[in-house]
């Protein structure tokens, strides 16, 4: 029935209890709050929203880095265990924003890259070997740079490795958590393509948690925006970068500075929400 | 009248154990006043180090040499520290990118906003008092008098930077150098503070040097941009000009790159740069984008020529100066 959904949160919500002082009263921060989302097979699904709207929560819950207040997260149909770390592992994998701390400094290229293989074992140590040199090709890192440490990398070729683990144990989802924010546009635009290529070459589907609508409009096949811990409104792309519903979503679009001199900058109204 | 702000072959080189890095390899600015010039450049082009070899706050091991430095005619280069240290804050001041590392956490905003003009200026503590309540209401912020008793980490990141653009503007200074100043936050916020620091920009007629790795927020917010590539700059022209006619290669391979709207068919492959910048230890010989041009050929490893192919458009490109034109096909 849910054969096409590879994803699916239902009425996820995640609150953190503030406290001001020792004895200050306590409050509820509601961080991601009763959010429902089918992210379908194949399928690039575009996640928006400004700092501390809950987006980096969001993605958290879905790797099973951080449980769930209440509602639950299905890969695949199925209810995800939090304790079956490597059954999840399979299925869903992240690429982070700061490709300069998600790396180990003390490990090679190849090494970092053949550690989920290490650990999920199956294949002999060449297998997994030729298994690496496999997947670093593919994500265009040439033969001398597997033996080196992630401090002679450029931002753009740690990218690249960070992709390679990802995708080292094949999984079927992966999780974009502003994957190219970090880095320069010239480099930027060398990673979305090799993401492009790579979601034709597995099937791949993508949650992809960004800022930057342009990427976004670029990638996206629906965008979801988020705002204070909700997903105010969520349809395809054409709809939303065209007839954009919600006023916070039209805020965001008319916020975004395109390279078009002569538009100035926008005049924006301040939402009655916000302060 | 000469320019505001004049600068030639402005060199910066830091030591490094593998030998010197030169980080500004010689690079020719004006500002005129009240213009707002945008020097956009990716990381490691030597933006930031020219901002603070202008503001002389460059590391200690760091070496200054220019062929001429001037505000306003005075001649920066000649200046001792103190008297450099009387003109920041005061004819020159900046906005850095993290307003938590540049306002002092255990001082009340309105003590750091009337030091700023108490310093510099004669006036009693109540006249720039006044002054930090008007700017900062001037900045949109709301209840600025009761704001001046608090403390920077009860604000949010986008109420920093209105204290900043605020200080910044207390001595009423000839330039300001802002550096990255709304990298760091929400596209919301960045387009309400951008279009506020333009708006005081112009009524003051403030001269800005804003420096950006974002082409977007250089498009709408420029008169004149300058674009800088491994040290030096690349090209130089009017806003509309820049984004209309981009002449060098690594300025519209940079215009290429990016996602926008109707241009490219989404989920396309985009134009990509390939390769990466070229390190900055040592000389480059000839053009240094050449490893990554696709127009490359004998004639790039001699020096490239800085001809000004139009008014005010001046590219450092072979192909910029002689004929025939580049090839048009790569325009977008």
């Amino acid at each position: 029935m849910s054969d096409d959904i590879a994803l699916e949160l239902c009425s996820l919500r995640r609150t953190f209890t503030l406290r001001r002082g020792l004895f200050g009263a306590a409050t509820t921060l509601r961080a991601v709050d009763d959010v429902s989302l089918r992210l379908h097979r194949g399928e690039t699904l575009g996640l928006v929203g400004e700092s501390g709207c809950g987006k980096s929560t969001l993605a958290k819950m879905l790797l099973g880095l951080l449980e769930p207040t209440s509602g639950n997260v299905l890969i695949g149909g199925r209810e995800i265990d939090p304790r079956e770390r490597r059954a999840m592992a399979r299925c869903i994998q992240p690429i982070f924003q700061d490709p300069y701390s998600s790396l180990n400094p003390r490990k090679t290229v190849a090494q970092i890259v053949g550690l989920p293989l290490k650990l999920h074992g199956k294949d002999s140590a060449s297998a997994q070997r030729a298994e690496v040199r496999t997947m670093l090709d593919l994500v265009g890192m040439p033969a001398r740079t597997h033996d080196q440490y992630p401090g002679q990398l450029s931002g753009g070729q740690r990218q690249r490795v960070a992709i390679a683990r990802a995708l080292i144990l094949r999984p079927d989802i992966l999780v974009c958590d502003e994957p190219t924010s970090a880095l320069d546009v010239s480099v930027q635009a060398q990673i979305l393509n090799l993401l492009l290529d790579l979601k034709a070459e597995f099937g791949l589907s993508y949650l992809f948690i960004s800022h930057d609508l342009g990427v976004v409009e670029h990638l996206a096949d629906r965008v979801a925006v988020m705002y204070r811990g909700q997903i105010v409104e969520l349809a395809d792309r054409e709809t939303i970068f065209e007839h954009p519903a919600h006023p916070y979503t039209r805020q965001l679009l008319s916020s975004a500075l395109t390279p078009e001199p002569g538009l100035g900058l926008p005049e924006l109204v301040p939402l009655p929400t916000t302060n | 009248m000469s320019a505001l702000l004049e600068v030639e072959q402005l060199q910066v080189e830091l030591p490094t154990p593998n030998g010197p890095l030169r980080a500004v390899r010689g690079i020719d600015i004006e500002v005129e006043r009240g213009e707002m010039l945008c020097l956009v450049g990716e990381s490691g082009c030597g933006k930031s180090m020219t901002s603070l070899a202008l503001m002389g706050l460059l590391p200690r091991r760091a070496t200054r040499t220019a062929k001429r430095l001037r505000l306003d005619g005075q001649d920066l280069a000649a200046l001792r520290d103190r008297d450099m240290a009387k003109l920041r804050g005061n004819r020159i001041a900046m906005i850095f990118q993290e307003p938590m590392t540049s306002l002092n956490p255990s001082h009340t905003l309105g003590s750091q906003l009337v030091e700023a003009l108490h310093q510099h200026r004669n006036v009693t503590r109540a006249q720039a008092r006044d002054r930090a309540v008007y700017l900062l209401e001037r900045t949109g912020m709301t209840n600025a008098a009761q704001r001046l008793g608090q403390y920077p980490h009860q604000l949010s990141g986008g109420l920093r930077q209105r204290v900043m653009i605020a200080m910044a503007l207390m001595c009423e200074p000839d330039l300001i150098i802002a550096d990255e100043p709304t990298t760091a936050l929400d596209v919301t916020i960045q387009a309400q503070i951008l279009r506020m620091l333009r708006e005081l920009q112009q009524e003051f007629g403030t001269a800005v040097l804003f420096i950006t790795h974002d082409l977007g927020v250089v498009a709408r917010i420029a008169d004149r941009v300058a674009v800088m590539y491994a040290g030096q700059i690349v090209e130089t022209a009017p806003v509309r000009t820049l984004f209309a006619q981009p002449a060098h290669p690594y300025t519209r391979g940079l215009l290429n790159c990016i996602p926008v709207r109707g241009r490219q068919q989404p989920g396309a492959h985009l134009t990509a740069i390939p390769g990466v910048v070229p390190s900055l230890l040592g000389e480059l010989a000839g053009c240094a984008f050449a490893n990554r041009c696709a127009h490359a050929h004998d004639a790039c490893t001699q020096t490239p020529p800085y001809p000004e192919i139009e008014a005010g458009h001046r590219v450092r490109c072979v192909l910029a100066a002689g004929e025939p034109a580049m090839p048009t096909e790569t325009l977008r």
